[in-house]
């Protein structure tokens, strides 16, 4: 029977390469098509990739753990399915030039931005042995003087101790020479956990995130005292209507829609020095997964109503929690809000999900006495977080968008339209 | 392109402070091949249009009313016999410049330069030799489409027994021309058309010639070194000005010479900075920046901090007719500035 590769498949925009998680066949295991063969971890999703083909598995080529191209073989199959087999003979005809001499492989490089590196990702050790790689010349001035080169703090990508690095640490007469430490450290001082793929990946956006992003951060207090009655006054209709119990959490989700579309700015990215506006609003909702962090993504928000919201968010965050999410749901995010309030926080300054413009968190509701027209009252409080890329924009226009939210939940009131 | 190209300031001054000197780099290769045959009767020129209508891009304008028609011939359309009469004529103790006329049409010339003239000295233990240049316009940007402008270097400078020149302004155009002429052995003479009369700069009136295989430090820096030739070096001078305005120092070398390549001027750069960005016009696979990595790599390995990085051309068959593939194709001072960034932060 021939022998087939299996590529790790394209998965859609953005997404370049994958980590292997974990194999669920060994070589020799006998495949139908459609069967699981591996879970990888992108920056998008975590995903089960499918065998195309009926067939026995022979060798596995990406091992568990490894950073894999899109696209790369992983795996080979022995396997009689005709279409496998049409695929092998049809393979070397596709390179051929052909009369035209297009070479398609190349063509594909050059994307109407000329970006005709993109090839390169793979090929830089950007994605390599991260954390534990020392350049030719880090290793050299080390050695020459020596240095402890784990005593180094990197600056560079990923935290890479840069030569620059070493040499300030040098020059900061932080040597090895006289060390007075009070006890020796030893390796039982501290525990190194391996971090599962989708962890790493997590760190690896937030510090991408945190050192391209500018952050600022503001707060603003909002009167939830009506939301708070509406939502009590409905609740009981709403689940015999709908069949489900119904949040807080839509009704400030429609409020920063509505609040986007009259600050514009807030609904964008910025891209190489340019301001990109969203016309579409898709957003994301941070839902803790028991992996880590997803962010599952409501598309088009501002055309849905709250109950609308209410279901789509209970759908996706079951599915978040069950591992279900398809790449669909977690990518094309314009905006963030996060309702940190629900673990109890009352102020949180959260990380910018890149490349977006800004994140909202919604904090824990307290009964507080509050100050009415010279009258103490008790009323609902709430914090909103706002973290915002000031490249982008300014305080003034940050502030305008909290009051424009602030303003849609205090004036919740029994008109509101929920269906 | 609406970018104006800024010729390197070492190169130019102000049209106050001495305009008779400032020229083009047609103007430059003019006045060389001219001073050249006025001191030096063996010089002569050869190629399609050279004499009557003064060359396409007017370089040998005047020169058949000067020297008259046995010295500047206009030939047939036909590279080949240019090339053979070249190398004939340079047998025979002449000092023939032939012009082809655009890059695209080097080929037919092609084996008369490679497989004939590279081969004289070796070939005869130096009995004889073939001292003669052929001056080559190369290039896109300039709208030529797929017959007029294409990169053909890769093709040329990996020929021993070939000296590859390909200059980045007037002065270096002048001095470097003007040493091909008196090199004994075949020198190929790549003219970016672009950069012919975009890029000003100072050239002295006198005689002088800059050696040959030698490469120049246009701008001094301490944290990247970018190295490239000919037209997208001056790309590479206003991306490393960038780069200053964000706090990282760029050293530009400017190869001038493609073969032989200046290994001491690459290499003591590398070892300074630790990191390299080489860019080049001509598609990326097997171009000089192939060549140059691999100096770098097996001289100074343990000077490196970051992969050696090439922006080049892409590997496709030439260049495109379509305005937005074309400048797709092409460098430009963005894309550079953004390489040098991404190599900053490694």
């Amino acid at each position: 029977m021939p022998i087939v590769s299996i590529e790790l498949p394209h998965v859609g925009e953005s997404v370049v390469e994958g980590i292997i998680d974990r194999w669920l066949k060994k070589p020799g295991d006998r495949i139908k098509r459609y069967d699981s063969l591996v879970e990888v971890v992108t920056d998008k999703v975590n995903m089960e990739v499918p065998s195309p083909f009926d067939g026995v598995l022979t060798r596995i080529l990406a091992e568990e753990g490894a950073t894999i191209p899109m696209g790369a073989v992983i795996a080979e199959m022995e396997t009689d399915d005709p279409a496998a087999v049409a695929q092998i003979s049809k393979a070397p005809e596709e390179k051929v030039a052909g009369t035209v001499g297009v070479l398609v492989e190349s063509n594909t490089n050059l994307g109407p931005t000329g970006a005709a590196v993109a090839e390169e990702p793979p090929a830089k050790p950007v994605s390599t042995a991260r954390g534990a790689f020392y350049s030719p010349v880090v290793m050299k001035v080390a050695q020459e003087h020596n240095v402890d080169l784990s005593q180094v703090t990197g600056t560079g990508i990923n935290g890479r101790v840069t030569k620059k690095d070493v040499l300030s640490y040098i020059e900061s007469g932080a040597k090895t020479s006289a060390p007075t430490a009070p006890r020796p450290a030893t390796e039982d001082d501290e525990e190194v956990v391996e971090l599962k793929p989708v962890r790493r990946m997590i760190a690896q956006h937030m510090v991408q995130s945190a050192s391209q992003i500018p952050h600022v951060w503001a707060m603003v207090e909002v009167d939830v005292t009506n939301l708070v009655s509406l939502r009590q006054s409905v609740r009981e209709e709403f689940q015999k209507r709908e069949g489900q119990d119904i949040t807080a959490l839509p009704f400030v989700i429609k409020a920063v829609v509505d609040s986007l579309k009259e600050n514009p700015s807030l609904n964008s990215t910025w891209r190489d020095g340019k301001l990109v506006l969203k016309k579409r609003i898709h957003i994301g909702v941070a839902v803790s997964a028991p992996d880590g962090l997803v962010v599952p993504v409501i598309h088009d928000a501002d055309t849905l109503t709250i109950a609308g919201i209410n279901g789509l968010l209970r759908d996706m965050a079951e599915r978040a929690r069950q591992g279900k999410l398809n790449l669909d749901d977690v990518q094309g995010g314009t905006f963030t809000v996060n309702n940190t309030g629900a673990l109890g926080t009352l102020l949180t300054q959260p990380i910018i999900n890149y490349p977006q413009a800004g994140i909202l968190t919604t904090e824990s509701v307290q009964k507080r006495p509050v100050v009415i027209n010279d009258a103490i009252a008790i009323r609902s409080m709430m914090n909103i977080c706002l973290s915002f890329d000031h490249r982008i924009l300014d305080g003034f226009e940050a502030a305008t968008f909290l009051q424009s939210v602030k303003g849609r939940l205090e004036n919740v009131g029994p008109d509101t339209p929920i269906y | 392109m609406a970018r104006s190209l800024n010729p390197p300031r070492p190169f130019v001054r102000s049209l106050e402070e001495d305009l008779m000197t400032v020229k083009s780099i047609i103007e430059a290769i003019r006045e060389a091949m001219h001073e050249e045959m006025a001191a030096d009767t063996r010089v002569m020129v050869l190629g399609e249009d050279v004499g009557t209508r003064g060359g396409v891009f007017l370089a040998t304008q005047g020169f058949i009313d000067d020297f008259g028609e046995n010295r500047v011939i206009d030939t047939p359309l036909g590279e080949s016999s240019i090339a053979g009469v070249a190398l004939g004529l340079a047998f025979k103790g002449l000092r023939p410049i032939a012009e082809i006329q655009f890059s695209d049409f080097w080929w037919y010339a092609a084996n008369q330069i490679l497989g004939e003239a590279s081969r004289v000295s070796y070939g005869t233990n130096g009995n004889l030799s073939a001292p003669l240049v052929v001056r080559i316009p190369y290039g896109g940007g300039v709208r030529g489409g797929l017959f007029h402008s294409q990169n053909i270097e890769s093709y040329l400078y990996n020929t021993p027994g070939l000296k590859v020149i390909a200059p980045s302004n007037p002065y270096d155009a002048k001095g470097l021309l003007k040493s091909a002429i008196r090199d004994n052995n075949p020198v190929i003479f790549l003219e970016h058309k672009k950069i012919y009369r975009a890029v000003r700069g100072e050239v002295p009136e006198d005689d002088y010639t800059i050696p040959i295989g030698v490469a120049d430090v246009k701008r001094q820096g301490d944290d990247i070194t970018l190295i490239g030739y000919g037209l997208v070096l001056h790309y590479g001078l206003e991306a490393a000005a960038n780069l200053e305005d964000e706090g990282v120092s760029v050293e530009v070398v400017d190869l001038r010479t493609l073969r032989p390549l200046d290994k001491d001027t690459i290499l003591s750069s590398v070892k300074k900075t630790s990191k390299v960005l080489i860019i080049h016009e001509a598609n990326t696979t097997g171009g000089v920046g192939a060549e140059v990595s691999a100096i770098i790599s097996e001289s100074a390995f343990e000077y490196l901090d970051a992969p050696i990085s090439r922006l080049c051309g892409p590997d496709i068959p030439t260049m495109p007719f379509a305005p937005t593939l074309e400048d797709a194709y092409m460098l430009n001072t963005e894309k550079i500035t953004v390489a040098l960034r991404e190599l900053a932060a490694y």
